[in-house]
């Protein structure tokens, strides 16, 4: 069995984040202080490409690489963006690291400032995180006292300085071209790329975006060095990966677990199994851009590239678990009306697209299709795809396609034989009323909000099913388990 | 500060001067190519001292910065954190993100809608409640989680929603009290 292994939350929970005592005693700012006077700014660019370090906010773009292009620009003013916007509605691991670990976010941010040759760094937060917009106002004010930040930090030439910049409420702006639009006051409408943020990103100026968990693995492979980094995960992804594990598993919360662990291992080991002794259908990672992982691929390795082959993703950490009792057309559901409240609306594949997809969906929830619809789903999905301007359209028909690809029977059995095997989707379920188990008692019939049950008292009662709205007021009331559903 | 009482209609002077010394406190400059990106922080600003962003306010804003109304406008309707109508005293909130909707956040919502009779981003008749959905608050592993001001419930079913609006009322009577 394999452990979890601690790099990005190192920290967290074992050294107090609001003292920068605890933090330097815990090496904190030893890499700083290695970058600075032993190192050149091209020598820690190497170090970091050599890593093999991906980046942690979904697309794992490698981070050298990123940091290469910005260093390479010739500008009088270049920005270190720290993406802190984390969007996707299920996770939290870039909160827990800025309110758990927060100088070693301000550290790692003045090292890219230092080999890109950048003297301003801001973190664009979202507003609804203020325990760790107060930790970061503080960290920051006294790593100036202390000469980690500043003017001519530590007594060099190099100088940096870190504000905050505030989200509100768009998860689109997550998104980098889009997040820098909102720090320059604007909608946070996405942009084509390229050209990319490295050559012209934020007023203009070459830019580097990278997210929290990126950041927190900065300082620790400086220290250790990149074979030490490479010697943790697997060859195309090295590292470990935070996931906020979630849904119907024993043990929720936060994981680090290092690339190339089974789903298998995380599951049954750390996660402790499914609650209630329920039996598992899928996870899904990757959020509203993902994909559900299921039975047949829990012993597939966990890393960028194989999640991607399985019509899932990495994405930011997000990782449901779910059961038995979940329909995946409506959870499919749940992340189409999350996009479609999230579109920015520029582009019309993904603003007109996604409703029209949800509306086939709602047909298949309801009863309403016919199995012509699985083709239009599946053209409507392509169609979005291509021709959507940022990730966001992009990926948003993931979730239909990769539950259509793993659970095509459920959709079946929606459409065919007007049944939801979850009993979720409301309009395919159907209550009645076991002869041999009513006693007349007539608790039904009087909580019953449209009045469809008849009966007379001591009597077996009856539900008119043309009437009956599916509530499921009658079935909770039942005393004598005498209504079942179907 | 005549151009602070130019606009004043209907809410109190003093917040309009709250907000008017939290722009002077950033030192903008007018000229400044780049003035636009403090207009985001100075709504949040706003929003927390009038609690929502009615035109009277938008248009204090975009004089101030300097910037049009339309734009101002523009960015507030773009973003879900900005309201321009004014919230319940108490405010309920359902969070509906992945982890809570997977353990039944949606019948929770629905329970409180139908005890409100509100809709999700309603308010009360009375001004008294109002109901929103959040996404994720970080506590997935009390998932369903419903927020009220500060206060966390977790683990929430809908039977459980008639205690927690009997905590609502409570807060709401108490509110009007310390009025
Ligand atoms: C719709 C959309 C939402 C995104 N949301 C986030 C986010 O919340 N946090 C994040 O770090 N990256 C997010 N990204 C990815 C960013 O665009 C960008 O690739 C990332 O911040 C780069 O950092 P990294 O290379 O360190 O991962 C999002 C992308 C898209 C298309
Ligand atoms: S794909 Fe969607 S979110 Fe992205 S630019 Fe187009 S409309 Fe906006
Ligand atoms: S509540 Fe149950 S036992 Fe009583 S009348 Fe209805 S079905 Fe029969
Ligand atoms: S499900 Fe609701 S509407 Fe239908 S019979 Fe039962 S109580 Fe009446
Ligand atoms: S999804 Fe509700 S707290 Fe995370």
């Amino acid at each position: 069995m394999v452990k979890q292994v601690r790099i990005a939350l190192r920290n967290c929970g074992r050294v107090n984040p609001e003292s920068i005592e605890d933090y330097i005693n815990a090496r904190g700012y030893e890499a700083l202080v290695t970058c600075l006077f032993d190192k050149k700014p091209a020598d820690v660019i190497n170090i970091i490409t050599e890593s093999g370090l991906r980046g942690r906010g979904g697309g794992g773009f490698p981070t050298g690489i990123k940091w290469k292009a910005a260093a390479a620009e010739v500008s009088d003013e270049k920005f270190i963006i720290c993406n802190a916007d984390e969007g996707d509605p299920g996770a939290f691991m870039d909160r827990a690291v800025l309110e758990g670990d927060t100088h070693s976010v301000l550290e790692a941010m003045t090292i890219a400032g230092y080999s890109v040759g950048a003297d301003k760094g801001i973190i664009y937060i979202r507003a609804e995180y203020p325990l760790a917009i107060e930790r970061i106002k503080k960290a920051i004010e006294i790593s100036k006292e202390y000469g980690f930040l500043g003017k001519n930090i530590l007594g060099t030439e190099f100088s940096f300085d870190i504000e905050l910049k505030y989200g509100a409420g768009a998860f689109v702006c997550g998104e980098e071209t889009a997040l820098i639009a909102s720090i320059e006051g604007k909608r946070g409408e996405p942009v084509v790329k390229p050209p990319y943020p490295a050559q012209k990103g934020l007023w203009g100026k070459p830019t580097i975006v990278n997210n929290v968990e990126t950041f927190a693995n900065i300082c620790p492979i400086i220290l250790n060095g990149k074979d030490w980094f490479r010697s943790i995960g697997t060859q195309k992804s090295p590292g470990t990966k935070v996931f906020a594990l979630a849904g119907k598993i024993n043990n929720v919360g936060l994981i680090e677990i290092p690339m190339g662990m089974t789903l298998r291992n995380v599951i049954d080991n750390i996660g402790g199994g499914i609650r209630d002794g329920k039996e598992f259908k899928a996870v899904q990672t990757g959020g509203p851009s993902g994909g559900c992982i299921t039975r047949e691929n829990l012993d597939t390795p966990i890393d960028y590239d194989n999640l991607l082959s399985i019509g899932s993703m990495m994405g930011s950490g997000g990782m449901i678990v779910m059961d038995e009792d979940d329909c995946m057309v409506n959870f499919a559901k749940f992340f189409l009306e999350f996009t479609i409240d999230e579109s920015c609306g520029k582009c019309a594949p993904c603003r007109v697209g996604n409703k029209r997809l949800l509306e086939l969906l709602e047909k298949v929830t309801n009863g309403q299709a016919t199995e012509e619809i699985i083709p239009q789903i599946e053209q409507l999905c392509a169609t979005i795809k291509k021709a959507s301007l940022c990730g966001l359209g992009q990926t948003s028909p993931n979730p239909v396609l990769s539950t259509l690809r793993y659970f095509r029977n459920e959709y079946d059995e929606h459409i065919k034989d007007k049944k939801c095997r979850s009993k979720v989707c409301k309009a395919l379920l159907k209550y009645e009323i076991v002869p041999d188990k009513c006693n007349g008692c007539t608790r039904c019939a009087r909580s019953c909000p449209v009045q469809c049950i008849s009966g007379k008292v001591k009597e077996v009662h009856t539900i008119d099913q043309k009437a009956c709205i599916k509530c499921g007021v009658c079935y909770t009331n039942c005393k004598f388990n005498a209504i079942i559903v179907s | 500060m005549s151009e602070v009482t130019e606009y004043k209609k209907i809410l109190p002077e003093e917040l309009y001067r709250k907000l008017d010394s939290f722009v002077e406190d950033l030192g903008i400059d007018s000229k400044d190519p780049r003035k636009k990106g403090y207009l985001i922080q100075v709504l949040h600003k706003a929003q927390s001292l009038f609690g929502y962003l009615p035109e009277e306010v938008q248009k204090f804003v975009a004089r101030k910065l300097g910037v049009c109304h339309s734009e101002v406008s523009g960015v507030i309707s773009f973003y879900n954190f900005f309201t321009t109508l004014p919230k319940g005293k108490v405010n309920i909130s359902i969070c509906m993100g992945t982890a809570c909707f997977v353990r039944g956040s949606e019948k929770v919502l629905k329970e409180f809608e139908n005890f409100l009779h509100i809709k999700s981003g309603g308010v009360t008749s009375d001004g008294k409640f109002s109901l929103d959905v959040l996404r994720c608050v970080g506590a997935c592993g009390l998932a369903p989680v419903v927020m009220v001001g500060d206060r966390v419930y977790g683990n929430v079913n809908p039977k459980m929603v008639g205690d927690i609006m009997t905590d609502c009322i409570k807060l709401a009577n108490s509110m009007e009290e310390n009025k």
